[in-house]
């Protein structure tokens, strides 16, 4: 064996060590103002009291409820859910649509030479603003609001999900017909075409797929927020979850939560599905 | 509508864009739609009889929301937040929640990171051919904690923790983890695996590996989907209040069901700010860092 090529000798202790301490104790210190605003207490959940509430409720989830009268009433209260989620999104594309058409600058006739004329500059950023506002309030709060105003109930959660949906999709859909290729928009309308046309025959079809695919992910986000909703009373799985919560009933919260897993899956696969069908 | 007829050519490969577009209202795409298999406009039947059902089955109350009565006590409403309550030792609550719900957003993020990295080892698959046992459990672990929403943990974790910023801080750390979890096994599943096998044939330890080849190799991803996460978990715990588990929702849901409309206002005004706020900062962040 030749000294020469033999391989050096590998540190035995790792060399930025006294560094890495620094910087983990570092992060600690800086995490200690936040534990302070959160009352972060983790004994709090190991309190003999705390504890015996604790586990009394998750040992009630077993076994789950399955009688026929409850297991009914999930199924509906599951469909409501979706529909909710469905009827929120149906709504929120009526609002979106024209939003997105007044919004999109590469329908500007204006911008063809140039820039685009002050006016209608005026107006874009202001649908635009309209926008940002509509998806910028949580659904959970215009649920609040319209819960006051119509009533608990479904319509208040429909209603909440069209708004922030509607804010949501204008502002992607924007996004996407501004990214794409605009070539054969730009001749449509330089050779005449209204925009309505140039928008169905050059904008639309070129970026059909990525439209619908996002439309389609949102869908699979609107059934996950609907049950949200029902906690503040806007109806669905949700509304029964926190009614079954607030009596302690481990039973129903458990078959709940299953069949809200199981909900989410599908809407996850279906909604996977269609995107890879989408291409 | 009436049925399709059989498309002539074939049926997937020969689909034009022009049969995307008519999934879309206002598209003029019914001839191409006919000209296309069955399966489009199967899809659009099933989707509109979805809608359809939806509305049928919601017995929305459009007459109550569309009438007179309700447009004026929506003004009403409205013209309750004004003016909203400025007084300084107000303020200064609101501040102070608003501080509660960063540190809550931040608090549950970390520790959902930290959780996160710990599940998605035994949830991913590396090349060291060890404890595949734990795959299947962990995923499904993975897949619970990230399916039931934020709000459903805090709602839950209220028995065990009581009202307040805690419960919500563990709620956004379990949601979070599930996330995590599964977005760093991804990135672990995916690092090179070079590095990693030079040290195993020296004969170095499974924890040695991890930390000093495959750890350094991903970090910059798992950071950036942290800090992603983090971003979303500020909009969420904004709204957690909602349930009792502390922040600006807390503060809100406290004051909205008492009628305290101008506080209502303030809170809702200082909640769209710090969205904006984290929204335009993340925004710069990205533009600055993928120049």
């Amino acid at each position: 064996m030749n000294t020469a090529t033999a391989p050096r000798a590998a540190p035995t202790r790792d060399p930025a060590w006294l560094t890495r301490v620094f910087w983990i104790g570092a992060a600690l210190v800086l995490l200690w103002p936040l534990g302070v605003a959160t009352e972060f207490r983790p004994w709090v959940l190991f309190e003999p009291r705390n504890l015996r509430v604790s586990a009394q409720f998750l040992g009630s989830f077993l076994p789950p409820t399955l009688d026929g009268d409850f297991l009914a009433l999930v199924a509906r209260e599951t469909w409501r859910t979706v529909a909710i989620a469905t009827a929120g999104m149906a709504l929120a594309l009526l609002i979106a649509a024209p939003l997105t058409l007044a919004a999109t600058r590469v329908l500007s006739l204006s911008a063809l030479s140039g820039r685009m004329a002050r006016g209608p500059w005026v107006g874009r950023q202001a649908v635009r603003w309209l926008l940002i506002v509509l998806r910028s309030v949580p659904e959970l709060v215009w649920a609040l609001v319209f819960v006051r105003v119509v009533g608990l109930g479904p319509t208040a959660g429909v209603l909440a999900i069209a708004l922030t949906y509607g804010g949501m999709l204008g502002k992607v859909y924007g996004e996407i017909l501004e990214s794409g290729e605009a070539h054969a928009t730009q001749t449509l309308l330089r050779n005449g075409a209204s925009r309505l046309q140039a928008f169905c025959y050059g904008l639309l079809p070129t970026n059909a797929a990525e439209l619908t695919s996002y439309t389609v992910y949102r869908w699979e986000c609107a059934i996950r927020s609907s049950v949200v909703l029902g906690f503040v009373g806007a109806g669905g799985l949700g509304q029964q979850l926190d009614n079954s919560m607030k009596m302690f009933n481990g039973g129903e919260v458990a078959t709940m939560l299953l069949v809200f897993m199981l909900l989410v899956g599908l809407a996850d696969r279906v909604s996977a599905g269609l995107r890879k069908a989408l291409g | 509508m009436k049925h399709p007829r059989r498309a002539s050519r074939d049926p997937l490969k020969g689909a034009a864009p022009g049969a995307r577009q008519s999934r879309l209202p206002g598209a003029p795409g019914s001839s191409a739609l006919l000209g296309w298999h069955s399966k489009a406009l199967w899809f659009l039947l099933a989707l509109a009889a979805l809608v359809v059902a939806s509305f049928w089955s919601l017995d929305l109350q459009w007459r109550e929301f569309l009438s007179l009565d309700a447009a004026r006590s929506m003004g009403r409403f409205l013209g309750e937040f004004f003016p909203p309550d400025t007084s300084p030792e107000f303020l200064r609550r609101v501040v102070q929640g608003t501080w509660e719900t960063l540190a809550m957003s931040a608090l549950g993020t970390g520790l959902a990171a930290v959780a996160g990295l710990a599940l998605a080892l035994p949830a991913s698959r590396r090349g060291d051919g060890g404890a595949s046992w734990a795959r299947g459990p962990t995923r499904l672990l993975l897949n619970a904690l990230r399916s039931i929403p934020e709000l459903v943990w805090a709602a839950l974790l209220l028995i065990s923790a009581g009202l307040g910023p805690f419960a919500g801080t563990l709620a956004l750390a379990f949601h979070t983890a599930g996330v995590l979890g599964r977005l760093f096994a991804e990135a672990i599943e995916n690092a090179p695996p070079g590095p990693a096998a030079a040290l195993r044939v020296q004969g170095v330890g499974g924890a040695r590996v991890f930390f000093y080849a495959t750890l350094p190799q991903v970090l910059p991803q798992l950071l950036s989907y942290t800090l992603y996460r983090w971003e979303n978990n500020i909009r969420a715990a904004a709204v957690l209040g909602v349930v009792g588990a502390g922040g600006l929702g807390q503060m809100l849901a406290f004051h909205m069901g008492l009628f305290h409309m101008g506080k209502t206002a303030t809170i809702l005004g200082a909640m769209l700010l710090m969205v904006a706020l984290v929204d335009a900062a993340s925004h710069g962040a990205r533009r600055w860092m993928t120049r």
